[in-house]
């Protein structure tokens, strides 16, 4: 909970969860509909008690595809609308999302993974990242996909994510796991009272009743002969342009690197306690964090491959940014991998052993 | 300063809330902190723990592997935990329900009677700050001052809060009296 006599501090301590719904309040967020799942049940819990305080709409949906259809409908009528859920929750709002990016609608949705496949467990994972970043729903699309790895981090991206959401008029994927969202660490920033949040962006194209303009009309059907080629194109040229602008990484201690490693969220952080460790063995390690996993910070690992740098990629699964590195080495760089799934999480001594057997 | 904790018992034990006041002691001293529960279906009953860590410098893995201090709270939660401390860790033991002796002879054992003082304070659910009052004691790296702002901070029931601090200040209380010379 809250520590609601905190007014004077600073900091507040305060879980992943919390801090991506406050993030979301403070973001002019007006519309949450979800469904409960571990390991992200506190996200909806605070959704529910802050949006009544603000004035905004929350539903506890029958369904996880009732609530994305929700999601749909609000951002449709022009409200930053989102919603949450962990890794099953998110295969059923799939076709929503879809959706989403065909009608060019922005929505905000936050997917704290465990571990799969099917119902799994509620541990954490990063079992998700092949759906977050290639689209993950029918059709040829992408989502925007953000991977803070600390609860300060989570609370910023998550402002982001709407303001991406909006300027490009597409869906963003906050993607998390179940430790992020239990987490709890000190973060700068938060309020207690609603902030008012104005609208940078405004919305012409919103469903808001259509009494002396030209009605909008919002949808994903184009069956007359080559509409649907045209719109896919005018999306394409969006992807294109968000690969050109968006992407963000952190880079440390690559310079003099011979093996960097390569890894995002809860697991660069366990990265980046064994690019410390190996270096006081005198072993010259550094680590690239991709922050947006679409679009993947392709150029940067590129670079390094050029200078025979050798990766080594950690996961939470058994091999899927894995590709991505790949893709980006272009065979120049060897690419080795360390994963564990079902709830797994890479220790940092299995790491520096890897490390060692390089 | 860095000091790794694992807080460790059964579901109702008030494991997690143990580890809060720790956290938020060290953010209160302006320090580092992460807080991570073993989050899952364990309810009243089942095991519990969660790991803290309090650091000058900024904390990279908030997960921790080789506590310098563990706080265990029942039998079980010693047989998982007690041969990963590191070695001149400190174990605090509630021996009101452990009475098992530890394997490890390279670490400082300090036993505290938690559940009878509870009981004793008029309710058995404050062992857990009873256990909090002896590691704050023997490890002395907050202020005073501090914890009893957390505890004030972090309880959410203000007619609990009286008996939890005199909970707090036996735990302290034990420490003083029959630990802290001899170490």
């Amino acid at each position: 909970m809250i520590p609601m006599t905190n007014k004077d501090l600073k900091k507040v301590l305060i879980t992943g969860n919390e801090a991506i719904g406050e993030a979301a309040i403070q973001a002019g967020c007006t519309f949450y509909a979800g469904y409960p799942i571990t390991p992200q049940n506190e996200l909806t819990a605070y959704m529910s008690r802050r949006m009544s305080e603000t004035g905004g709409t929350f539903i506890q949906a029958e369904s996880e595809l009732a609530a994305i259809n929700m999601v749909f409908g609000a951002s449709a009528a022009g409200a930053r609308a989102m919603t949450s859920s962990s890794s099953p929750g998110i295969s059923l709002k799939q076709e929503g999302i879809s959706y989403l990016v065909g009608c060019e609608l922005p929505a905000v949705i936050v997917n704290m993974m465990r571990a799969g496949p099917g119902l799994g467990n509620i541990t954490p994972a990063q079992g998700d990242y092949f759906q977050a970043t290639r689209g993950g729903g029918h059709g040829d699309y992408r989502t925007i996909v953000l991977a803070p790895n600390s609860v300060q981090e989570a609370f910023e991206l998550q402002i982001l994510a709407f303001d991406l959401a909006d300027k490009y008029r597409n869906p963003v994927i906050l993607l998390g796991d179940g430790t992020l969202g239990q987490m709890m660490e000190p973060m700068a920033g938060y309020r207690l009272q609603a902030t008012g949040y104005r609208l940078k962006t405004k919305k012409p194209w919103a469903v808001t009743g259509c009494k002396e303009r030209e009605p909008n009309v919002i949808r994903s059907l184009f069956l007359k002969e080559g509409v649907l080629e045209e719109h896919n194109k005018k999306l394409q040229r969006k992807f294109a342009e968000i690969e050109k602008r968006e992407i963000r990484y952190e880079e440390k201690n690559t310079e003099d690197a011979e093996i960097i490693l390569v890894a995002y969220g809860t697991v660069s952080r366990i990265c980046q306690a064994v690019v410390e460790k190996a270096r006081r063995k005198g072993i010259k390690v550094g680590l690239v964090r991709p922050i947006t996993l679409w679009p993947f910070p392709y150029g940067i690992v590129n670079k390094l491959a050029d200078l025979k740098k050798k990766f080594l990629v950690i996961e939470m699964n058994y091999g899927q940014m894995l590709e991505d590195v790949k893709l980006a080495a272009e065979g120049k760089g060897k690419v080795k991998f360390y994963g564990r799934g079902g709830g797994g999480i890479p220790q940092e001594e299995e790491i520096i052993k890897k490390i060692s057997n390089f | 300063m860095t000091e790794r904790i694992i807080c460790a018992g059964f579901g109702g034990q008030g494991i997690v809330t143990l580890g809060k006041i720790l956290a938020h002691t060290g953010m209160l001293e302006k320090r580092n902190v992460t807080y991570i529960p073993k989050y899952g279906a364990e309810m009243r009953g089942g095991t519990a723990h969660c790991m803290v860590i309090i650091s000058d410098n900024l904390i990279s893995s908030p997960l921790v592997s080789v506590p310098d201090s563990a706080i265990v709270m029942n039998l079980p939660s010693l047989l998982k935990f007690e041969e990963r401390l590191k070695a001149k860790g400190d174990l605090f033991l509630n021996s009101s329900l452990i009475k098992k002796e530890t394997e490890r002879k390279d670490i400082r054992v300090v036993k505290i009677p938690a559940t009878e003082i509870a009981t004793k304070l008029g309710n058995k659910q404050v062992a857990n700050m009873v256990m909090l009052g002896a590691y704050f004691k023997q490890k002395r790296i907050f202020s005073e001052e501090n914890i009893f702002i957390a505890l004030e901070e972090v309880l959410n029931k203000p007619e609990l809060l009286s008996i939890n601090k005199q909970a707090v200040k036996e735990g302290m209380k034990e420490v003083s009296e029959k630990y802290i010379s001899d170490l």
